[in-house]
């Protein structure tokens, strides 16, 4: 029972906006509100900085890269966070969704509209992999752990090895002039689209069903949780947002080129996804933010970036083996009825703990 | 005598692997990491090798002996500051950790060695002919090394109060330690092991392709880990059998198609075999307890 | 305890960082150029050589007083910036040189991967560039119109020209019919010189008996020799790395392969020598220079080169040397500091004399007019064999 303070002005009897936001506080203590206003906010600086310039090209360049990782970061951490596998296979999946969507502005689509067409284009990229990746997610039920490590790692290499042998798109020589297509707007969209629909995935049924799997597969089947539907969907849904950020990003670069996508690639998302946190998304955008920012800040080091970042990263892991924001999650990503839950189970341990104590 | 003379290639390539794939599958058995350092330290023992040669000009066996007990140090190091720490830990932060020392050690050799060098021949250049196929002294000597050394590591944990401790630690470690083993001690006792013998594959590999770069270990490194995985991670004799099938594979697929499809016939495979037996040949299927 | 001072260290590591990328030195006049290098990543060889002949370069101008551009004393100030062997970094890199660092013209990267998509950012940004390395023909080319980019250049030739050259040498000079080949087929460079070579080789009338091909890293190429020496050629071509070619060569000899091998400018660097020794020699190769018939020029570079950095400069090294040269060239010509007459002033130089030979450029095209050389690695050297005009 939340008690409200009507804070009136004696004056004017206009209630300042910060009490506004705190009376209507849900019974969870989130507000919405501020989601939609930091959303709208957001948006318009997407428009606004590449239009008056209020950061230079690298910046915005960075920015952009910012959300494409946010977008690869998140979809990893559904397999390797929430469901607990160890995928290697992002790059490939990336790679996919980059020569669907560009195969298609270049070949397929007039390029007279192709703005109209590229949401199309990056959809298209996305359900390519997600179509792939059922072939990743068939063995997956078999095995689990270094296994499917394997099997993603594989997956990865044919996957590079297939695109150099088809001289049609390209071969080893890639596709050059594609359209540059992607901008600031395109990113805060596809980000935000991506992590909202991710986090209701995760907050669903479905999404019990993989933190179950996580933490015990045959107790789950047990508990009549449907693991292959939930594997597939997981793997699905993981590999279309790495398509997605793939056409993305083969529509910022201009150029694509197989030797982009190695493990090297997916090691890197890898690493997003850990230094940010597992199972969780505000780690994911935390992670890739960081890990991209600290990459570029560091330039002037030289070469003793390469070699100052590996040990940062291992220092991180030994003090934080879950990652910064390990199994934790941002207060606005969490749906209300989680937190009402939430709040409940403390106050019961709390009455609990009391009771024990006495 | 084509058959021959690519039969001998597989014996030589495979013998690299093994000797790689045996750091990884050994300590994967004993702590259930994947060690993606291993690739990266098998790159440093070759570095090392050649600066021993090029600047010390010590022969082959002081070579050979002084880079194995150097990086076996350097294995143990590593374990004791970035591994152990770990040890409670989710299993996936161990990886990563181990894949941020990788990266570390190539940028850090890259510093002192952005081009790559040659390593001074320390074998002697000796060829002979065997019905129209050619094998030369290295070749003999990198499977003859490996073979021994395989066997000696067999022997030691199958035979020997530290390998029986070893595969102990295996199945159950807190149990086993609570039983007076020296847990601790015994870890560190697989990792040198398993990264000398990484070492061993360092140096010869050096001696034999003759030529050493930073990034060499990485895509080593990674089929290694393929022959640890087919044979039965955290089988030793999974490990030996794996390398030489994938050696063989590789091998084959570019006698009988055009060598542009290696890596997709090699991997797809892989991926087949995988799917019909997930646990490696001579691995056994992990017994989950409900 | 032990968290708050590791989260105290990388803050601390951070503002030390930034503090420096904000620390901008205050210099009278100057002239920033950019230069985008593969310093990390796979191929650090082509980025410390171009590195070194860079710093070298601008170090003669600055010590000499600095560049007189329209009457006024410039010093010039490099922003050096690696590009990781990433496209994706490439891109980054090339936009800070061009938004941040507001440099004149921009020179690298070497390798296509990372030139290709740079170039598009300094066309559609209209800033010069000159790659000194990157044979690719899509480089310089606007793959949309066909038609070749206005602001991107290179100094060195593209690989349609010197496959030709090959082959004709091949079919020509060695007397060679039936030619296998060997090549890394993930680095487009050496694809293109592949099968640029096949064309003209057929073209001339000649057969290739066989066709083989391996991924970058990889070190065993037995299985594909053993294939070659069964297709029985006269003579092998190899376009590799100079790192990769010794031990293929070394590998080919132990399989008992006694035909000749021809290589590409991706030889031509001393430690081929070095890393190939006996079995390397004899060899032929195409390359952008010849260091012992060198011109005074070459030779002063050559000698300096060697006296700051103990070893003799490669193909990159010089060509890089060069794009300098050519830029600083055309800022001469220009008389102005402006991105836009430095573009122009480059694009109609009409006879550069550089360390690599006589360049000329013509409007309308990024690429050079200028010659190939052959060499022959004799008696532990490259020794010039012959020139080749375009």
């Amino acid at each position: 029972m939340a008690t409200t303070k009507m804070k009136t002005d004696e004056k004017s009897g206009v209630q300042s906006p910060i009490s506004y936001l705190r009376d209507h506080r849900g019974a969870t203590g989130n507000n919405k509100l501020i989601v939609w206003i930091v959303l709208i906010v957001g948006f318009a600086l997407s428009f606004a900085i590449p239009q008056f310039n209020i950061v230079n090209g690298y910046i915005q360049t960075i920015i952009m890269y910012v959300g494409i990782n946010i977008i690869l970061t998140a979809s990893l951490n559904i397999v390797n966070g929430y469901m607990g596998e160890f995928s290697l296979g992002h790059a490939g999946f990336m790679a996919i969704g980059a020569y669907v969507a560009s195969l298609l502005t270049l070949h397929v689509f007039p390029s007279s509209s192709s703005f109209f067409f590229f949401p199309l284009a990056v959809i298209a990229g996305g359900l390519g992999a997600a179509l792939v990746s059922l072939i990743v997610a068939i063995p997956s039920f078999k095995t689990r752990g270094d296994y499917l490590a394997l099997i993603t790692l594989a997956f990865t290499y044919i996957v590079k090895s297939v695109i150099e042998n088809i001289a049609a798109i390209g071969g080893p020589r890639g596709i050059v002039g594609i359209d540059k297509l992607t901008t600031l707007p395109w990113v805060f969209f596809w980000a935000v689209l991506s992590v909202w629909i991710m986090r209701n995935f995760v907050y669903s049924n479905f999404g019990r069903g993989v933190l179950s799997l996580r933490e015990d597969e045959v107790a789950s089947r047990l508990m009549s949780v449907n693991t292959q539907q939930v594997k597939f969907l997981a793997f699905a849904l993981s590999s279309f947002f790495a398509g997605v950020a793939g056409a993305l990003f083969a529509h910022l670069l201009q150029y694509i080129n197989p030797n982009i996508f190695d493990i090297s690639k997916s090691v890197d998302v890898l690493l997003m996804v850990y230094l940010g946190g597992i199972g969780s998304i505000g780690g994911s955008i935390l992670g890739a933010t960081i890990y991209t920012v600290l990459l570029e800040v560091l330039r002037p080091l030289g070469m003793f970036r390469m070699v100052l970042m590996p040990l940062l990263l291992v220092f991180l892991m030994i003090y934080r083996p879950r990652g910064i924001m390990g199994l934790r999650e941002l207060r606005w990503l969490v749906p209300g009825q989680e937190l009402k839950i939430v709040k409940r189970w403390r106050r019961k341990k709390v009455v609990n703990d009391a009771n024990s104590a006495s | 005598m084509y058959v021959i003379q690519q039969l001998i290639n597989i014996l030589q390539l495979g013998s690299i692997y093994g000797l790689i794939a045996l750091g990884y599958t050994m300590v994967y058995g004993i702590m259930r990491l994947i060690n993606f350092a291993h690739g990266d330290l098998f790159m440093v023992a070759g570095f090392l090798s050649f600066i021993l040669a090029a600047y010390f000009k010590f022969p082959f066996l002081p070579t050979l002996l002084i880079c194995m007990v150097v990086v076996a140090m350097m294995g143990v190091l590593i374990e004791r500051l970035a591994y152990k720490p770990l040890r409670k830990a989710p299993r996936v932060s161990v990886v990563i950790t181990a894949l941020g020392i990788g990266l570390f050690l190539e940028n850090f050799v890259l510093l002192f060695y952005p081009y790559p060098q040659n390593v001074p021949t320390l074998i002697p250049r000796i060829t002979w002919n065997i019905g129209g196929a050619t094998i030369s002294y290295l070749q003999v000597l990198i499977i003859g090394l490996a073979l021994f050394l395989m066997l000696t590591l067999d022997l030691i944990v199958n035979h020997t109060m530290v390998g029986m401790a070893m595969r102990a630690i295996s199945w159950n470690r807190v149990v086993v330690g609570l039983m007076g083993v020296p847990v601790d001690r015994v870890i560190s006792i697989t990792f040198a092991l398993g990264t000398g013998l990484g070492a061993v594959a360092g140096v010869m590999y050096s001696q034999a392709f003759s030529v050493i770069d930073p990034y060499m270990g990485i895509v080593i490194g990674w089929q290694a880990f393929i022959c640890a995985v087919i044979g039965g991670i955290g089988n030793i004799r999974g490990a030996i059998l794996g390398a030489y099938i994938l050696a063989a594979a590789q091998i084959l697929v570019v006698m009988v198609m055009p060598s542009t499809y290696r890596d997709v016939v090699t991997f797809t495979l892989l991926l087949v075999f995988l799917a019909f037996r997930p646990y490696g040949i001579l691995g056994k299927p992990a017994v989950e307890k409900v | 305890m032990k968290k708050t001072l590791a989260i105290l260290l990388v803050t601390m590591l951070t503002i030390t960082s930034v503090a420096l990328v904000g620390c901008k030195s205050s210099a009278a006049l100057t002239i920033p150029i950019g230069l985008n290098a593969e310093l990390t990543g796979g191929l650090p060889v082509v980025g410390a050589s171009c590195k070194n002949a860079a710093l070298m370069a601008v170090k003669e101008v600055n010590d000499a007083g600095g560049l007189t551009v329209g009457g006024k004393q410039y010093q010039i100030k490099l922003f050096v910036e690696d590009n990781g062997y990433k496209a994706d970094q490439s891109v980054a890199v090339q936009q800070k040189l061009i938004t941040q660092d507001n440099v004149v013209a921009i020179v690298g990267p070497n390798a296509s991967v990372m030139a290709v998509p740079a170039s598009e950012i300094a066309e559609s940004s209209k800033v010069l560039m000159i790659s000194p390395w990157s044979t690719n023909p899509n480089t310089t080319i606007d793959s949309k119109t066909g038609q070749p980019k206005k602001y991107v250049f290179r100094a060195c030739f593209i690989d349609t020209f010197q496959a030709s050259v090959d082959a004709k040498f091949a079919m020509n000079k060695l007397g060679a019919k039936r030619v296998a080949i060997l090549y890394d087929l993930g680095n487009d460079a050496f694809v293109g010189q592949s099968t640029f070579f096949k064309n003209t080789f057929t073209q001339l009338g000649g057969t290739i008996t066989d066709v083989e091909t391996y991924t970058t890293g990889d070190k065993d190429f037995s299985a594909q020799f053993t294939k070659i020496k069964a297709s029985n050629p006269d003579l092998i071509f190899l376009p590799s790395m100079y790192n990769e070619a010794p031990v293929q060569i070394k590998q080919a000899h132990a399989l008992g392969i006694k035909v000749p091998f021809l290589g590409t400018d991706g030889w031509s660097s001393q430690d081929l020598i070095t890393l190939g020794g006996k079995d390397v020699e004899g060899c032929f190769f195409s390359a952008h220079y010849a260091p012992d018939i060198a011109t005074p020029i070459a030779q002063k570079f050559i000698a300096d080169y060697k006296t700051a950095y103990g070893a003799v400069p490669d193909d990159v090294a010089a060509l890089c040397y060069d794009s300098f040269g050519l830029l600083f060239q055309a800022l001469k010509t220009a008389g102005k500091v402006d991105r836009q007459a430095v573009r122009d002033a480059l694009a109609t130089i009409p006879n550069y004399q550089g360390v690599t030979g006589t360049m000329q450029f013509k409007e309308g095209s990024g690429d050079p007019i200028k010659s190939a050389v052959m060499l022959q690695i004799k008696n532990g050297k490259f020794v010039y064999y012959s020139t080749a005009q375009p």
